[in-house]
């Protein structure tokens, strides 16, 4: 080979090299387009509908006098009380796999095989955990029968409570439960694991407990990753329309709920709803719902950020 | 650390106190408590499969059982798995002939997967490989984020993304090209239209495919580029020892090492796509359509779920449990996906760890 056929060989390689690089920069660069695609006509379609009575005024027929104060609500509602009953869930579980991990086979192999099955259960259709919780929560399995439920307070009461618990916001909050669950458990487990090992290991020596270690420890010290990982979840479920479109319905709803057991309607669904209507201004109402759960979704990944910042130390 | 510490003090002042046995076995006592606890928490999720798995084929069973014909008094009708499961029409709403075959609705959610996969594939791909190996710290400094705000908007958004931008979009291409001079000779060619037509019908798969691939690209990219980055540092300073150009090696020797990471996140958002639901049962129609054509309406295994919880059927009537049986149909494909490639994932981290 000679040297000319050798320069020509590199100049090929260099050439497809940069040919390459620019590909990467250009189909990079396109995602952060689409973004801005997105995002602009959203805004385009839906800021001259953004008003404070948008903002609390109630679902009605005619677009222009629509607002999204009950679903905003119910979306309130239904994401805290999901979160209450999540997280002591979610971390507890994370704990149990991370943290107590067995020796002997016969639980080592249960243990995998929960580990295994939150991973796929991660990749569940979310509209399957709405079918499931409508028979398991709305229903309970037709377990009461059809008569009058068993219930404590009146409807007034805000701390009614009624079994079978019905198309209601804790309803709601339970299958949105199950659809964050498994991330809440994979990510509070990524935080564990990120523990060195050796701080667990001091603590031992000094003839601590394993739950004393897992809970002056290792969860003060995961508990940055631990709420990323929370808020994410979080945001996922304030988002979710189509679980919470199998247990309660496309409801036209006046009042936000005033207790668990009331009816409800979220943010997503109600934007679902206009989206699907052939008119107009229905679309523009649309955008103005989007934009407004946009801004609690960021307002959400903006604190998370901030957790983020402000609670990471070093920690060796 | 101060947790340490803290700790020493207190086990140091736990010895000198009197009662010591009495606190040693009320500590057993409430070790034992709090494990068991856990382990409920852990449990909880083999329980939600348990329900998963026995709500949805109980309604599936009752789908498929014999029941009295509404028409002929005393003749017994059933539908058959065989016949779900190869039939070519699906119309439990239309007309006076139900028909309960499920593969207009798994082509429809296999069409939209299809289109999804071509967008965040290749695309995802690509801005894996030059997140892990180009990208300076400030470029990924703006990329990540955008791609976390892309993962992060609910699917509701992309199905008003696709129904108000994506399609009409296609739409305006349509009419451009078959009104060009080469789209109208191929029009005349093919006998197919004479005046310029948007080809892409108002609600069709392509515009739905395309958002559920905007929406699992950032999966697609994330899983990638973490595959990418786990690939050992002597392979790749080894193809750079024998004088590969950046190109060389990330594209001949990390990305085939990491192959089997690549194909687990290609499985995983594939089973994203075929799961999605909002998006496809806004933009992608409502008709179910055996066809393998992106520019038709089609209704997803989701979209019919949707539609008969939105109302349209009467509780407890085969149509209503026609959901639970599709539902089942698509938990096992989504299912069968994810333990895949879940599974991949899994020996690709023992490989390299």
């Amino acid at each position: 080979m000679t040297l000319d056929e050798l320069g020509a060989l590199r100049r090929g390689r260099s050439l497809r090299n940069a040919a390459f690089l620019g590909l990467c920069a250009l189909v990079a660069t396109l995602s952060v387009v689409i973004l801005f695609v997105l995002l602009g006509s959203i805004v385009y379609q839906g800021w001259h509908t953004l008003s404070w009575s948008f903002l609390t005024g109630t679902p009605s027929r005619k677009a222009e006098k629509a607002g999204v104060g009950p679903p905003l609500w119910g979306s309130i509602w239904v994401c805290v009380t999901a979160a209450v009953i999540t997280l002591p869930l979610g971390i507890g579980a994370a704990t149990f796999l991370e943290e107590f991990k067995p020796r002997r086979l016969g639980p080592r192999l249960l243990h995998g095989f929960v580990e295994l099955n939150i991973r796929n259960l991660a990749g569940v259709p979310s509209i399957v955990y709405g079918m499931i919780a409508l028979t398991a929560f709305a229903q309970m399995f037709g377990f009461f029968g059809s008569g009058s439920p068993i219930a404590l307070g009146t409807e007034d009461d805000w701390y009614h409570v009624r079994l079978p618990f019905g198309r209601s916001v804790l309803t709601g909050a339970l299958t949105l439960t199950l659809v964050v669950l498994p991330i809440v458990i994979i990510a509070s487990m990524e935080a564990l694991r990120a523990v060195p090992g050796s701080l667990r290991e001091g603590a031992l020596a000094t003839g601590a407990t394993r739950w004393q270690v897992v809970r002056r420890i290792s969860l003060p010290a995961a508990m940055p990753g631990i709420m990323t990982g929370a808020i994410l979840a979080m945001s996922r479920a304030i988002g979710e329309a189509a679980p919470i479109l199998a247990v309660a319905g496309v409801l036209y709803m006046r009042f936000r709920p005033r207790s668990l057991m009331d009816d409800f309607t979220v943010l997503p669904l109600q934007i679902f709803n206009w989206a699907g209507r052939p008119q107009e201004e229905f679309h523009a109402i649309a955008a103005g719902g989007i934009l407004v759960l946009l801004c609690v979704l960021f307002a959400l990944n903006g604190v998370a950020i901030l957790l983020r910042q402000m609670f990471q130390r070093p920690l060796q | 650390m101060d947790g340490v510490t803290r700790l020493m003090a207190q086990a140091t002042e736990a010895n000198d106190r009197p009662g010591r046995a009495r606190s040693v076995r009320a500590r057993t006592l409430r070790e034992a408590v709090i494990y068991v606890a856990l382990a409920g928490c852990a449990l909880f999720s083999v329980a939600v499969t348990f329900a998963i798995i026995f709500v949805l084929f109980k309604e599936s069973i009752g789908f498929f059982s014999a029941r009295p014909d509404p028409e002929h008094p005393g003749v017994e009708q059933r539908i058959t798995v065989w016949e779900f499961l190869t039939g070519t029409e699906w119309t439990p709403l239309l007309g006076a002939d139900h028909q309960y075959g499920v593969l207009p609705l798994m082509s429809g959610t296999l069409l939209v997967a299809g289109v999804a996969a071509l967008i965040a594939i290749p695309f995802g791909l690509v801005t894996g490989i030059f997140l892990s190996e180009y990208a300076r710290p400030r470029v990924r400094a703006t990329l990540k984020p955008t791609l976390e705000i892309l993962a992060g908007i609910p699917t509701v958004v992309y199905g008003f993304f696709a129904l108000t931008v994506v399609t009409p979009s296609l739409r305006a291409m349509g009419m451009w090209f078959t009104g060009s001079a080469p789209g109208a000779w191929l029009g005349r060619a093919t006998g197919w239209y004479e005046e310029p037509i948007p080809v892409f019908e108002v609600y069709n798969a392509a515009g739905a495919g395309i958002a559920v691939g905007i929406m699992c690209l950032p999966i697609v990219c994330s899983l990638s580029e973490d595959a990418i980055r786990a690939t050992p540092r002597a392979l790749r300073e080894g193809a750079y020892a024998v004088g590969g150009t950046k190109f060389d090696v990330s594209v001949k020797v990390v990305v085939p090492s990491a192959l089997s990471g690549i194909m687990a996140a290609f499985l995983l958002a594939i089973a994203r796509a075929v799961g999605e639901t909002m998006a496809v049962s806004l933009a992608a129609g409502g008709l179910a359509n055996l066809t393998a054509n992106p520019a038709e309406p089609v209704q997803t295994m989701t979209a019919w779920i949707v539609q008969i919880f939105l109302g349209d059927a009467s509780n407890f009537g085969p149509e209503y449990r026609s959901a639970y049986a599709v539902a089942a149909t698509l938990f096992l494909m989504t299912l069968a996906l994810t333990i895949i490639g879940n599974r991949i994932l899994k020996r690709y981290r023992e490989v390299y760890q």
